[in-house]
């Protein structure tokens, strides 16, 4: 039973959360006074010359459906939430009109994800086996040189770390590109080739700083956990410190960083889009940027939609896993 | 006097080292920004692309701008962007907060089912689409604003837990019986431990707002006349700084921004160790 109450707590959270989100993303932009498909039609006659006040009508009331700006404001927010949330359609990009949004946020997204993704997962595991190691065993030396070193690095925003980085790797030293530049045709190999070497700093970037806070909060939950009094009683059992690290400390500090990991999973995503702009790593960092650059609203829109339902999705993912690792709520 | 150094003396390193770094950062923002100088942001005042020299000790821009006192008015401006954002979002996180431990039942319920959404919420991409909208016509005001909607929901969940467990502390059963009202009970008992707690929220609010305007001025979306640390990056940035190599111009704020975030967070992990080691933990 308590593990029912705890499922429909966090799917209702999951769904508030991106009903929220997308509620917000609906209403600020039509408290602006200024008019989405009026600003389209002008960039569009900028581009491609000057249209007769016929054609120009017809394209504006074309906009209109497209943008879902028919109706009433309550007729509208209806079709945005059935259009835009439940099927994924935002209507046609400005910068390559008409392809759809989607289409190229589904290009985009499986790079952002794969980044965010390994470097989560590995700066979770790294970080929390360094700071259970350097918490566990407060006072060596070692741990207080790790701990340093997460300390400088952690606060520090993703954008400064990849700036520095792309700085001193790629400006001054010359190891790696400036920016990423894929080959549009060639065979495969080459392509992966280019990809890896243009992953590699944004990945570090996002490990490092993702290791840092991981290290940092693993540490003091570890060394709180050691003083604990069931630590001591296995102590007077004799049993190894071995262990008693993993047995003992590990378990009853690991189901914190659980719950931590789940509500950091915003930051990263953030973390991601920044470090994407500053290596011009092609996700959707990237393309959010660009459509900011081009006042693209409907990409704007579609990436943003999409980044909640993503992270809310992923947040939401670890959280169930919670109740497999946390036998209380398992079993009640 | 005697009360500080009796505090200095218990302080650990990391909240003197941060203590000392903070400190050295509100001088430059505060007090050093109003000592007489030529409006930094204005263009062409000096000649462009000077080195170091006594009169300008970081250098010029390539728009004729004194790096120094550009960065003096940056920090001044992160500084304050920070503090506002972090004021509106404790004193509504506390108030929440508060309210939600104190009411309980179904109003609990609501409003931590809304805060949760806000701790879990990306902040980065609804700030993207906000300021993109204001593009160009947003403030400083208007930028903090939007900024301290996202800086309530984490104090709001801590006050709320705290509120739980003072609620059923002995003082608060005598207050009652005393005859106190639930309003006085707030303001005099529970507000002082909430004021303590805060602290440490505040000075985190104040660094992750500072951290939320310079990413949203990397992507030029934040208000273009305003000098900030991130608009001091982003400038340089603009202006290729990194292939001409003008290593001051887009260092100083990179290393002021490094620098002023560990002093932040020293101070943060510092003072909530100094709290835990008062309380005899």
């Amino acid at each position: 039973m308590k593990f029912r109450s705890y499922f429909i707590k966090r799917v209702l959270t999951w769904a508030l959360t991106i009903w929220i989100g997308v509620t917000f993303i609906f209403f600020i932009p039509r408290m602006f006074p200024s008019d989405p498909v009026q600003n389209m039609i002008a960039q569009i006659t900028a581009r491609s010359g000057s249209m007769d006040p016929a054609q120009r009508e017809a394209l504006e009331s074309q906009l209109r459906v497209q943008f879902g700006l028919e109706g009433s404001l309550m007729q509208q927010y209806g079709s945005f939430l059935w259009n835009g949330l439940l099927h994924f359609n935002f209507g046609p990009s400005l910068m390559s009109y008409p392809t759809p949004v989607n289409d190229i946020i589904g290009r985009n997204l499986p790079y952002t994800v794969c980044l965010s993704l390994f470097s989560t997962v590995l700066a979770w595991t790294i970080g929390n086996l360094i700071g259970l190691l350097a918490g566990f065993r407060k006072n060596k030396r070692s741990s207080k040189i790790l701990e340093g070193i997460a300390i400088c690095i952690y606060p520090v925003p993703y954008f400064i770390v990849a700036l520095i980085f792309q700085i001193v790797f790629a400006f001054i030293l010359g190891w790696f590109p400036l920016t990423t530049t894929l080959p549009a045709s060639g065979d495969a190999a080459a392509f992966w080739a280019a990809l890896l070497r243009a992953s590699i700093l944004p990945a570090v970037t996002m490990l490092l700083v993702g290791t840092g806070w991981w290290i940092i909060s693993m540490k003091s939950l570890a060394g709180t956990t050691a003083e604990e009094d069931f630590v001591r009683y296995a102590r007077y059992r004799g049993l190894s410190e071995g262990k008693i690290g993993r047995s003992y400390v590990f378990h009853n500090s690991i189901l914190t960083q659980i719950t931590a990991l789940a509500m950091s999973l915003g930051g990263v995503f953030g973390g991601s889009i920044m470090t994407e702009i500053i290596f011009g790593y092609p996700g959707v960092g990237s393309l959010v940027q660009k459509a900011i650059l081009s006042t693209d609203y409907n990409m704007i829109l579609g990436c943003i939609t999409i980044s909640i339902v993503a992270v809310s999705t992923a947040t939401l993912i670890v959280d169930l896993i919670y109740p497999f690792i946390d036998p209380r709520i398992r079993y009640s | 006097m005697a009360k500080f150094k009796k505090f200095w003396k218990n302080a650990n390193f990391r909240l003197k080292a941060g203590l000392i770094i903070t400190t050295i950062f509100f001088i430059i923002g505060f007090v050093i920004y109003f000592f007489p100088h030529e409006d930094p942001f204005a263009f062409n005042t000096y000649p462009n692309k000077l080195g170091a020299s006594a009169e300008h000790p970081l250098g010029t821009t390539n728009m004729g701008q004194d790096v120094m006192w550009l960065l003096v008015e940056a920090i001044h401006n992160s500084l304050t962007i920070g503090l506002i954002v972090a004021l509106i979002g404790t004193v509504v996180g506390v108030f929440v907060g508060l309210l939600a431990g104190f009411a309980g039942g179904a109003l609990d319920r609501v409003l931590m089912l809304i805060t949760d959404t806000f701790v879990v919420i990306p902040s980065l991409p609804i700030l993207i689409l906000m300021t993109s909208l204001m593009k160009g016509s947003s403030t400083v005001i208007l930028m903090a604003l939007v900024l301290a909607m996202f800086a309530w929901a984490w104090p709001s969940r801590q006050i709320r837990s705290m509120a739980l467990t003072i609620k059923e502390r002995d003082f608060i059963h005598t207050a009652r019986f005393s005859g106190e009202g639930t309003v006085q009970i707030v303001v005099t008992e529970i507000l002082p431990f909430a004021l303590s707690w805060s602290l440490s929220n505040f000075m985190n609010a104040v660094l992750s707002a500072i951290g939320s305007e310079s990413s949203l001025a990397v992507l030029g979306l934040s208000p273009g006349s305003l000098v900030s640390l991130g608009n001091m990056i982003q400038w340089a940035r603009e202006k290729n700084a990194i292939f001409t190599q003008q290593w001051l111009w887009i260092g100083s704020p990179i290393v002021a921004t490094v620098v002023l975030f560990i002093g932040l967070f020293l101070l943060i992990t510092g003072y909530n160790d100094y709290q835990s080691m008062k309380r005899g933990r």
